[in-house]
């Protein structure tokens, strides 16, 4: 018989040392399944990790696409961060950021063609009230009446997809080019367009509200009595209690918090790197975020570290895709496997095996 | 009875953990149907001994003689098998299960349901402990489901019964009843390992006595030929000073409790009914009861986590019946839960950030939101000073401290505040000796200063010594307060609402 067994003082050495050891168990056994597939494994591991930073031929495409990729991530990452702190597990940050982006985008398109320098402001408001609304579907349903707040959040992603399908195709099509899906390109309409701070360095507006986000959790999670409730909520739900915190208004908070980061990050996107309300527009940084947020260690800064390792990887699975051929897919599995050897090593860190003899004790 | 050649012979007997040796070379005999009482504060090494007599823990060193023969179980059945049972401190029991069901569990080959009702009727019948085999453990008071436990044992028709703590859980007139039960054991030649540290129980019970302290034995004396102070010296290894308490007249009402009924959300949680009390300024209230009563639920209500109609409770006059802790705090009232680890504190937490836990509103801890982590480790540190919290500073996790240094700092914590009103559960439950006194004396003094003091707990010995008046709670009500001096044990136990399922169980005997 095998049992598990909760380790009596869980290592803190390895709690930091579990995110390195899981990039490395994920290359290699990422490197096994591209030799699988036919590929040259140390080619495609350099091609993804190393070449779009590095690389004199990708280098000056890829440097930008880092901070356009980590940002919405990190941004997304940092307030799911603080609700999983506190146990307060929102999956459906995807759904969050595409209703950001959806009313980010729809107070535009309202708009146009109306040029002024108030029309992106409503917009960053739109997009963090969107996402807010999303979010606080769940929020709603688990304090009135207690329903599980994963399995809603997640369902309304799909739910948020649809209706991201119906506006592309229907009420946010774009009127002058007939028969094409998708919106008009935001990109082209200067009030709108969330265009590089500084030109061809990827430094856009959703980079600066990342970079302010991670500050603002740093200092409430050590400073603000807001950040020890979180944690205290987490860690001993009675001693929350005992405190003072009231568990409902904890799970608005979070849900809040991390709605309208998700919907930030949906609205820069729409309104910056993408331009466009598509049907693919949704690309699952959503989800993504929820492995930097655990890769990060829940804190902010780990997350940064995170962020731009996991948007490293996108790049480098567009580039591996183009360079080897390699499925899409494969670079989906990749990210999955990186989570999966973090919970893995984590597991073994908290827990350990005990094969023991039949025998009852 | 020492004429016979001995049941159970110990010697030598050692076990180290890291950092502390819980037995240093023990040795000690117990004789066929002896009732020999194993005394010692906690921390003492009991609980060690007895796993290795019951094969939960192998020791080190040493050796164990069971009827002459060499005796070395190996986990917990192989002692059922030799004739050695366990009533542990801690029930296993399933609440949703009926009582035969529960005994049937812990039986390595149980018999037919049928049949092992007749049994559990049979022998709670001839050891005149009342029990009703069909009723659901959930609805069975603590003495109740002790008795369920014991049957279970006696149904192994046991050579060595080993009980840990057993009158914790009960009244007086429940003592009465169990002591009736092992003194018949012990005629019929069953032999009892009693631990405890209630001395004079054990002096009215046991013709021996072995007493531990610092995992080594002290002494092993016949405990009637010796006075319960003496006992306690042996145990504590000093001399002991009972807690001084100035006469002081009492002030106002400073909290008041009236028609205060909550329904409990827990199907086995027991609901208040109708509480009502009025506490002065200056007053310690002592609320017995036995574990399970609505203790829990008392404290809950009374500190604010769960609320009520606002005017049930009144705090200096003002009504806060609906106010959450915060609230209460901010006006005077502090609290200190029964569980330390999990509720009072949080575990993984340094005692810095236990100390804003319920601090931070009354000593000012946080501006605008934002905590002042120098100040809150300087009320961390002044806690530690002055309760003598041993630890190596407070940026230690609390999960991290024994029970009763753990204990010293969350009473310290609430104590530090200079409440009007504090309300303790259970305030030295597993804690050793001299910090009890310290704990009492800390709230003594608190009273004296003019807060009233609210003391629920189980030992009644320890609210004799600090209540001025003096209620019981049994099955969520609460009687009217008494004048502590000169109450009879008789009359407390009878407060607690005497032998509990006395009535169901004579009607199943027949």
């Amino acid at each position: 018989m095998i049992r598990l067994e909760k380790r009596l003082a869980p290592s803190k050495r390895a709690q930091y040392l579990n995110p390195f050891l899981a990039v490395l168990l994920t290359m290699i056994a990422g490197g096994l399944m591209f030799a699988a597939l036919g590929k040259d494994p140390i080619a495609a591991i350099r091609l993804i990790f190393f070449d779009p930073i590095f690389s004199q031929q990708f280098g000056s495409f890829s440097r930008p696409q880092l901070l356009i990729k980590s940002a919405p991530l990190i941004l997304i990452a940092v307030g799911l961060a603080i609700g999983f702190r506190a146990g307060i597990w929102n999956i459906g940050a995807e759904g969050q950021y595409i209703i950001g982006a959806l009313c980010g985008a729809g107070v535009a398109l309202a708009f146009y063609p109306v040029e002024g320098w108030y029309i992106f402001p409503l917009m960053v408001i739109a997009g963090a009230l969107g996402g807010f609304l999303w979010a606080m579907i769940p929020a709603i349903l688990k304090t009135r009446f207690n329903t599980n707040e994963i399995l809603v959040s997640l369902l309304l992603v799909y739910v948020a997809e649809r209706l991201l399908a119906a506006m592309a195709l229907g009420a946010m099509r774009n009127p002058d080019i007939a028969g094409f899906p998708g919106s008009r390109d935001l990109r082209r309409y200067e009030s709108a367009h969330n265009a590089d701070l500084i030109a061809g360095t990827g430094m856009h507006w959703g980079v600066v509200a990342a970079i302010i986000a991670v500050i603002f959790a740093y200092v409430m999670m050590t400073r603000h009595s807001l950040g020890y409730q979180v944690q205290l909520a987490g860690q001993a739900p009675r001693a929350a209690r005992f405190a003072g915190v009231s568990p409902a208004r904890l799970v608005v908070i979070c849900l809040g918090i991390s709605g309208v980061l998700a919907g930030l990050a949906g609205m820069f996107e729409v309104s910056g790197p993408s331009g466009q309300v598509r049907i693919d527009f949704a690309s699952g940084y959503g989800f993504t975020a929820i492995i930097v947020a655990f890769l990060g260690r829940l804190n902010p800064i780990g997350i940064v570290l995170a962020g731009l390792l996991l948007g490293l990887t996108y790049i480098g699975g567009e580039l591996s895709q183009m360079m080897l051929q390699l499925p899409g897919a494969a670079i989906q599995v990749f990210q999955g496997m990186l989570l999966f050897f973090l919970l893995a090593l984590d597991f073994q860190t908290n827990y350990r095996l005990r094969f023991t003899k039949g025998a009852r004790a | 009875m020492t004429a016979h050649a001995p049941l159970l012979q110990l010697s030598g007997l050692t076990k180290a953990y890291p950092g502390v040796v819980a037995n240093d070379d023990v040795s000690f005999d117990i004789g066929p149907g002896q009732i020999h009482a194993l005394l010692g504060e906690n921390g003492a090494g009991k609980s060690t001994l007895v796993k290795m007599i019951y094969g939960l823990v192998k020791p080190d060193k040493g050796e164990m003689r069971l009827r002459g023969q060499a005796y070395a179980p190996g986990q917990p059945s192989d002692a059922r098998k030799s004739g050695i049972a366990m009533v542990f401190q801690h029930f296993s029991l399933f609440d949703a299960l009926d009582v035969a069901e529960n005994v049937a569990l812990g039986m390595e080959n149980p018999p037919p349901l049928r049949d092992l009702a007749t049994r559990i009727r049979d022998v709670s019948e001839a050891y005149g402990l009342p029990l009703d085999p069909a009723r659901l453990v959930g609805e069975l008071s603590a003495g109740e489901r002790q008795r369920v436990e014991i049957i279970r044992c006696l149904l192994q028709d046991p050579k060595l019964l080993i009980m840990d703590e057993p009158t914790s859980v009960l009244t007086p007139q429940e003592v009465d009843i169990l002591f009736r039960t092992l003194r018949k054991l012990s005629d019929e030649g069953t032999a009892i390992l009693y631990i405890s540290h209630k001395l004079e129980e054990i002096r009215s019970l046991c013709s021996e006595a072995t007493i531990l302290r610092g995992g080594k034995k002290v002494a092993t004396c016949d405990p009637r030929e010796k006075s319960a102070r003496e006992l306690a010296e042996l145990m504590v290894g000093q001399l002991l000073t009972p807690p001084e308490r100035p006469e002081r007249p009492f002030g106002d009402v400073v909290l008041q409790v009236d028609g205060l009924s909550l329904a409990s959300n827990n199907p086995f949680g027991t609901s208040l009914k109708d509480i009502n009390f009025a506490l002065r300024a200056g007053e310690v209230l002592g609320i017995a009861g036995v574990a399970g009563n609505g203790q829990d639920e008392l404290l809950l209500v009374l500190s604010g986590e769960l609320a009520s109609p606002s005017d049930r409770v009144r705090l200096l006059g003002q009504p806060v019946g609906h106010l959450g802790p915060n609230g209460r705090r901010e006006l005077g009232l502090v609290a200190a839960p029964e569980e330390r680890l999990g509720h009072a504190a949080a575990p993984d937490m340094s005692l810095t950030e236990n100390a804003y836990l319920s601090g931070a509103h009354r000593k000012g801890l946080a501006k605008n939101g934002f905590i002042d982590w120098a100040k809150t480790r300087a009320f961390a540190e002044s806690v530690i000073a002055r309760f003598d919290v041993r630890t190596p500073g407070p940026h230690v996790v609390a999960r991290a401290l024994s029970g009763g240094n753990l204990q010293k700092f969350v009473i310290g914590r609430e104590i530090e505040q200079n409440p009007a009103v504090i309300i303790v559960n259970q305030p030295t439950w597993g804690v050793d000796a001299s910090a009890a006194a310290t704990i009492r004396q800390a709230l003594l003094d608190l009273a004296g200063q003019g807060a009233g003091v609210v003391v629920i707990s189980q030992d009644l010995d320890e609210l004799l010594e600090v209540a001025d008046s003096f209620a019981a709670l049994n099955e969520g009500r609460l009687t009217p307060p008494r004048p502590a001096k000169g109450l009879t044990v008789d009359e407390i136990g009878l407060m607690m609402g005497g032998a509990h399922g006395m009535h169901a169980a004579e009607g199943t005997a027949q």
